[in-house]
């Protein structure tokens, strides 16, 4: 059998370790992934224990807490803070979520906090997701019409016709899902992983939209679609309790009833 | 120049710096009409701060009964309590029908009525009939219409192709000897290169900058960076003392709560269960403007009406709307009270109080978005290759205090209007002048000092004194003595900040400087803002003295300009009120008293 080593400077060492709870009841302990491309060392993670009275309730207000308090040299992406942005997307307690909507009581152990999984690493939290956004742009995210739109009037939609598009235009780009399927993970350079995919449902269900069969044509291949396994992760990571697995099955379906 | 920094040069027709939603319809606007257009953005174009307004966009369509454009344009110069320009008021609420008309052609997911068209709530101080009754002019998109009209634009902007600089961080404008703005340098933190973007008009649309104080819906990135470059390149702010504080913020964690709340048919209570809006807006009740419900609730605390164990709050119930309406219109909102207030919507009010929430102040334009400062005694004299739209820019279409869902019409409708001025009087492709080194090393030498800056002061010590010190003393309701207590405290921390302490040093993903950076354009914003609150000796819109209860328009009908040297003085003057209209289409609205 094949043995596989990792390479050298992919192994995580243990870094520093730094208590500013001053003895307090309500301590916690966040194990953080650090990695500054500029020091030539391997990533190591840092483990910070500090007083939950004196900082808010979410996980992002510790990290922002031991940025503002510790070391203010702790990278990561932050905007909105309320869930809608979907910048602080990052592995918490094992699990992919949106740093500022993830309570620090909802984990009872020392919290684990990484960069989300099998992303090139920028800083500390920080993934690279240039590939993310590449492929969100390749299904042509945008209302393709072949009728005129009326003059100076909107184009009627109803009621029932615009229900099909919630749970899918409510997608925030966080990226928590694709990067917690194995499909993608080992296939991110040809599979679109279920964010992407998900966008796709979307227009493909938008009663306004003509370009159905040109977007499936686009997804044919065993790859951008069908490296869907159905795993599911997508779904259970999802923050914003969209469903991205279902509406690639959707896709699927779509495809199967054209090929008849 | 700092011989070390890698600095990269690129030549475009325009650049606009910011991707919200003003940003974006202005980049792809001259995308499609072929004029090389580069956007830098400091975050993902769709993490914009648009992406966060929820109840809508106004615009007169008429879909749920009578509207007129006019109707809205009486609003909005009523509700900017005539601080407003009549001019560009009637261009936005004119031009509003098109602009949300071309957004749901792009394919906005708009939630519909009945017969399939857009859906319209009510909201604050939006009427017909010149304030008769209440109009339902905000269009939506349940409560994700920022997050719907943001990804939209950024589709749009996709499909014209337009150029990104994403996660770029501008440092300073560009401007040479003769006052002429040549471009803007930007620090591109994946690589951490530096770059110079030559153009032949820069477009700034950089957002509010909400940060200045403790608590505020505005994100983490609302720092005024656009606010802070104007003010550098000696250029004034104008009604800097204007600051929107939202009724409804989340008591304690400060995340918004929409106005649609109410225009759905919620309503405030105090400790004795009182809906006390009855009290200060017989008509409008809790849709009146948004300055008075703040005033209103923050009067119901003071005098010991307020509720939770503090008394410190009060409360927005919806729970009699039933879950139906909650879950098609407001699906958001129960979210965000559940996740941030631990609060069941159907079944418990939320704990909310008023929480900054926007900048009725920024940089001075005109309608088409070119910045206008004063020179020679001329009011509008133009500053050559320097635009700006949306909440950094002050048009002024809100004047003293905003109306809420105008502000997604502000930037549709202004971002529109720069491209469509960039489009007519830029040929592509024009040759750029040669640009001294000058320029563009003291924005290098600066940034540098920033960088390796090694005094004693954290910027979030200096960043948390400042914004308690504006929570303080520049809150809904202020006086003379408290905000001269509050600019002595703020000349401080502003000596402090000569002594800031950066700890990161390297150039890529270094947040630590970045959070510097913007912490040096809050700190102008701020600065500007409660200077020119102890200035105004009078009660306008958003701006309540305890000291000058009334409004004085013999004296204070005007805008006021700030300029802001290196060691925090602020220069004062004035442009007039534009009490003119565009076209013969509408009358001037003269001003009267205020009431809802």
């Amino acid at each position: 059998m094949a043995k596989f080593r990792l390479p050298k400077n992919s192994k995580i060492a243990r870094g520093k370790t730094i208590d500013v709870s001053d003895g307090t009841k309500n301590a916690k302990t966040f194990k953080v992934y650090r990695w500054d491309p500029d020091s030539g060392e391997n990533p190591r993670t840092d483990l910070y224990t500090i007083d939950l009275d004196k900082c808010g309730p979410m996980v992002l207000d510790a990290i922002i807490y031991i940025k503002n308090e510790i070391d203010p040299s702790l990278t990561f992406r932050r905007s909105c803070r309320e869930g809608i942005c979907g910048s602080c997307a990052m592995n918490i307690d094992g699990t992919n979520t949106l740093a500022c909507t993830k309570s620090i009581k909802s984990v009872k152990k020392d919290i684990s906090i990484y960069p989300l999984p099998h992303m090139q690493v920028r800083k500390d939290l920080v993934p690279d997701l240039n590939n993310f956004y590449k492929q969100y742009a390749s299904v042509k995210p945008w209302l393709q019409s072949k009728t005129k739109a009326p003059e100076k009037k909107e184009r009627l939609q109803s009621k029932q016709e615009r229900a099909k598009v919630d749970g899918l235009y409510e997608c925030i780009l966080c990226a928590c899902c694709s990067t917690s399927c194995p499909s993608y993970w080992w296939n991110s350079d040809k599979y679109l992983g279920p964010a992407t995919l998900l966008q796709s449902y979307r227009w493909l269900v938008d009663s306004r939209d003509d370009a159905t069969d040109e977007r499936l044509d686009e997804l044919e291949g065993p790859f951008k679609l069908f490296r869907c396994h159905t795993i599911m992760n997508c779904t259970n990571s999802c923050p914003k309790g969209l469903n991205p697995a279902k509406a690639i099955s959707e896709i699927k379906k779509m495809m199967v009833a054209r090929g008849n | 120049m700092p011989s070390e920094y890698q600095f990269i040069e690129h030549q475009h027709d325009v650049i606009v710096i910011g991707a919200g939603g003003a940003g974006l319809r202005a980049t792809f606007g001259m995308a499609e009409k072929g004029l090389s257009t580069a956007c830098i953005t400091k975050v993902f174009p769709t993490r914009s701060h648009t992406v966060a307004a929820q109840g809508g966009m106004s615009a007169a369509l008429g879909n749920m009964g009578e509207d007129d454009w006019r109707w809205h344009m009486y609003d909005t110069i009523k509700g900017s309590d005539w601080l407003g320009d009549q001019d560009a008021i009637e261009y936005m609420c004119k031009e509003a029908i098109p602009a949300v008309i071309e957004l749901e052609h792009y394919g906005v997911p708009f939630s519909r009525t009945e017969s399939g068209e857009i859906y319209q709530r009510p909201f604050g101080g939006m009427t017909t009939n010149y304030g008769e009754g209440t109009a339902q002019r905000t269009c939506a998109a349940a409560d994700r219409t920022g997050h719907a009209i943001l990804h939209t634009l950024y589709q749009q902007s996709l499909k014209h192709n337009a150029e990104f600089l994403i996660e770029y961080f501008a440092v300073d404008l560009v401007m040479d000897k003769d006052g002429v703005c040549r471009g803007v340098i930007a620090w591109n933190l994946e690589d951490g290169t530096m770059h110079l973007f030559r153009a032949h008009s820069v477009i700034i649309a950089t957002g509010g900058y909400g940060r200045s104080y403790f608590s505020c819906t505005s994100a983490h990135t609302c720092t005024g960076d656009g606010n802070g470059m104007i003010l550098r390149a000696g250029l004034p702010l104008q009604d800097m003392e204007f600051t929107q504080f939202h009724p409804t913020g989340i008591y304690g964690a400060g995340c918004l709560i929409t106005e649609g709340v109410r225009g759905e048919g919620g309503y405030l209570t105090n400790a004795n269960g009182e809906r006390f809006m009855e009290r200060y807006a017989p008509n409008a009740k809790d849709l009146a403007s948004r300055d008075v419900v703040s005033r209103s609730m923050t009067v119901e605390i003071t005098e010991g009406r307020g509720v939770g164990a503090e008394g410190d709050h009060i409360f927005l119930h919806l729970e009699h709307l039933g879950a139906d309406v909650i879950n098609e219109r407001l699906p958001g909102i129960a979210e965000s009270a559940e996740i941030f207030a631990g609060v069941d919507v159907t079944k418990e009010p939320i704990p909310v109080l008023p929480t900054v929430h926007y900048n009725m102040g920024g940089i001075p334009t005109n309608i088409h978005g070119e910045v206008v400062t004063t020179k020679d005694g001329n009011p509008d004299s133009v500053v050559p290759g320097l635009m700006s739209i949306g909440e950094a820019a002050c048009v002024s279409v809100h004047g003293a205090n905003r109306l809420g869902s105008n502000s997604l019409l502000d930037l549709v409708v202004f971002g529109r209007a720069a491209a469509q001025h960039c489009a007519a009087t830029i040929k592509p492709g024009e040759k750029h002048a040669p640009l001294d080194n000058e320029s563009t090393d003291r924005v290098l030498s600066h940034f540098d000092a920033m960088r390796y800056a090694d005094g004693s002061e954290p910027v979030a010590k200096i960043r948390l004194e400042m914004q308690k010190t504006m929570q303080k003393h520049a809150a809904v309701f202020r006086t003379g003595e408290l905000m001269n207590e509050g600019i002595e405290k703020l000349e401080e921390i502003w000596e402090s900040f000569k002594h800031v302490k950066v700890t990161d040093r390297s150039l890529i993903w270094n947040t630590d400087l970045v959070e510097t950076l913007e912490l040096e354009n809050l700190l102008g914003s701020a600065m500007t803002s409660i200077k020119a609150a102890a200035n105004r000796e009078e009660s306008r819109g958003a701006h309540a003295r305890e000291d000058f209860p009334d409004r004085d328009d013999e004296n204070w009908m005007k805008h006021t300009l700030t300029w802001l040297d290196t060691e925090g003085k602020v220069k004062f003057d004035y442009r007039p009120v534009h009490m003119y209209t565009l076209t013969d289409d509408v009358e001037v609205v003269p001003p009267k008293k205020r009431v809802y």
